[in-house]
């Protein structure tokens, strides 16, 4: 247990005098995930607020044959714009955000009773532009069923003839449940975090060591090479764990910075919620540690491992953008796979809904399965000849 | 002591070590000689512990280095080929590591240290960070490290490899002293005048194989020769590889 010690103090005081690993385990990490978060959602917020509440303008063409409607528009805070040539273009080319074109018959149809067209000219693949999409549509819709109800009535029948079905909206979405479809690239900074906290130890502990030529001199020490490899992951882990406890603080404070309450979201991120996700993430710290160090080990150097472990670093993104791209129904299987499960978990935990207890247990023990697995395989490579020599 | 017996050892197709056999008494400088890529590194490699042989047997203080390797290394203090010092971490501080893993006691590891630091005239770059150090002092360092377990068997890899005159003085002096205490020191070298000047025995060795195993005044008997140096061109065949 003294060698484990050892190896343990001497690396965790040598890395604390380290600035480069200091500096990415204590401030870039950490902070990365929260400051992100904070700026990204406050553009969003910011940008959603001001679409729905400032006027807008929007070029209409053919606006003097259904004066109107435009008057119907710009009492919803859509003002008339001049209309343009070739509106399609427009859009395409982002002149637009959406161009309104009431066809020429308007009038004349109107006065007989028929039905008249009135085409909104948008891209949907513009995501910026679709809160003025929808504030426009919805106008035009509701001005027609207004008319529509004033010709029923005009002829004597009631409204309801012509809307047989209503539809009623309930919305089960909880406010807090509505923040965590926002929210949902969350466990990927966490991930992130104790990845970064880990990395320059993990390298400079294997493939610095080596490049150094340090690690020979050290197994020619009557110490077990799996007690070396122990002290190191432990030091490894304690730095990402540093890191991860940071990571929560701070985004325990992220909402003082966010405008919350404007979005009628809740967020809760403070101690509760905090300390399940620490707890989650645990086999995920020994797991990562194990990994990278794996893969620095193949390295012969401290630039080529840094190359792998920027491309081992892309994993832990897949769960969480396969998530955000399509929706899956959580199966009790996917918990016990690490990085999903934790995504799931972390998830759950913002929707407010809680982790049960076999949730958990399948999180921790498919994680900590899996760290065993890349411990073990760390340790084999550790046993190899060609390991300690540097040349 | 130490005991070398038929060692093999292959990489791929290059027998780097081809049947090497020697013994290293205590109280007595051995030194390997052989001009560069002779096998010498990898056959220290295999006395402690480092590499695996293909076959063969070493024996240190009589225990066999495949059944206990970690006995072996306890009862060795070695000078690899590679020298790496911590560089954040002070003299001091690289020293004491080693000795937290040989499990010293912290007051006799205080002692050895102190006795080594003296002995290898470092006082005035104990505390300083290894950072910048002078080839001679990482050197010294790595030495102070590698004995701070006060171990019988001593292997330095080309203990003098980049010192300057003063420092390779020095360093001949300090292995004397080894010597002197009664501890089996061997060392490897492709400098001839070092190993005539240092050994009791010499061992040379070419393309993996030992081609003499003698005291420096029967090697010059053997070969009929007046001067070391030319004794070892005689027995290694051609000078390639070896510094007067």
């Amino acid at each position: 247990m003294s060698a484990f010690t050892a190896v343990y103090w001497k690396e965790v005081r040598e890395n604390l005098r380290d600035r480069r690993t200091l500096v990415n385990a204590l401030i870039t990490g950490p902070l990365l995930g929260p400051v992100m978060f904070i700026m990204l959602m406050n553009v969003m917020v910011n940008r959603e607020l001001a679409k729905s509440d400032r006027p807008i303008s929007v070029p209409v063409i053919g606006a003097d044959v259904a004066p109107n409607l435009v008057a119907a528009l710009k009492g919803a805070g859509i003002d008339a714009a001049p209309a343009m040539p070739d509106p399609e273009n427009a859009v395409r080319e982002q002149r637009a955000d959406i161009v309104l074109r009431i066809s020429p018959e308007y009038a004349q149809a109107w006065s007989k009773g028929q039905a008249v067209q009135v085409e909104l000219i948008y891209d949907s693949s513009r995501r910026d532009a679709s809160t003025p999409v929808a504030r426009v549509r919805s106008v035009v819709e509701s001005y027609g069923k207004r008319e529509g109800a004033m010709r029923l009535i005009a002829r004597g029948l009631s409204p309801t003839t012509a809307w047989p079905v209503q539809v009623a909206d309930r919305d089960q979405a909880t406010s807090q449940s509505r923040s965590a479809l926002m929210f949902s690239f969350l466990p990927y900074f966490f991930v992130l975090t104790v990845f970064l906290g880990g990395m320059y130890l993990a390298i400079d502990l294997t493939a610095g060591e080596r490049e150094r030529q340090s690690l020979e001199p050290l197994f020619v020490n009557p110490v077990a090479r799996w007690k070396i490899l122990a002290g190191k992951l432990a030091a490894i882990c304690t730095f990402s764990l540093v890191s991860l406890l940071l990571s929560v603080a701070a985004f325990a404070t992220a909402p003082l910075f966010i405008p919350v309450e404007k979005l009628g979201i809740a967020l809760d991120l403070g101690l509760r919620f905090g300390s399940q996700v620490v707890l989650l993430m645990l086999p995920l710290i020994v797991l990562l540690a194990a990994l990278q160090s794996l893969v620095s080990a193949f390295a012969k150097s401290y630039r080529e491992a840094q190359t792998y472990l920027s491309i081992l670093m892309i994993i832990p993104v897949l769960p969480s953008a396969l998530l955000s791209v399509i929706p899956v129904r959580a199966e009790p299987w996917m918990y016990a796979v690490p990085l999903l499960g934790q995504n799931l978990g972390i998830v759950q935990l913002l929707r407010g809904d809680g982790v049960p207890g076999w949730q958990l247990g399948l999180c921790l023990a498919g994680g900590f399965a899996a760290a065993v697995l890349a411990v073990w395989g760390t340790a084999l490579l550790y046993r190899s000849e060609r390991l300690a020599i540097s040349g | 002591m130490i005991e070398v017996k038929d060692l093999h050892k292959a990489f791929g197709a290059v027998r780097a070590v081809n049947g090497v056999s020697f013994t290293a008494r205590d109280g007595e400088i051995t030194g390997l000689l052989g001009p560069n890529g002779a096998g010498k590194t990898t056959t220290l490699r295999m006395l402690y512990t480092l590499m695996t042989p293909d076959s063969g047997q070493v024996l240190v203080d009589g225990v066999d280095a495949a059944v206990d390797p970690l006995a072996v290394r306890r009862q060795l203090g070695v000078l690899p080929d590679a020298r790496g010092l911590y560089k954040r971490l002070t003299a001091t501080e690289n020293i004491d590591y080693f000795g937290r893993l040989h499990d010293m006691e912290p007051g006799l590891l205080r002692q050895r240290r102190e006795a080594l630091i003296d002995a290898l005239e470092m006082r005035d770059i104990a505390t300083r960070r290894t950072e910048g150090f002078s080839q001679g002092q990482r050197v010294k360092t790595a030495i102070a490290r590698a004995l701070v377990h006060d171990p019988r068997n001593v292997l330095l890899d080309e203990p003098t490899n980049g010192l300057d005159v003063m420092a390779t003085r020095a360093m001949r002096r300090f292995m004397r002293q080894l010597k002197d205490e009664g501890r089996c020191v061997l060392f490897s070298s492709h400098i001839m005048q070092e190993v005539a000047a240092l050994c009791d025995r010499i061992v040379v060795i070419a393309h993996g194989r030992v081609v003499a195993d003698e005291a420096p005044s029967a090697l010059l008997a053997q070969t009929g020769e007046t001067s070391l140096e030319d004794a070892f061109v005689k027995i290694i065949g051609t000078d390639e590889g070896l510094a007067a």
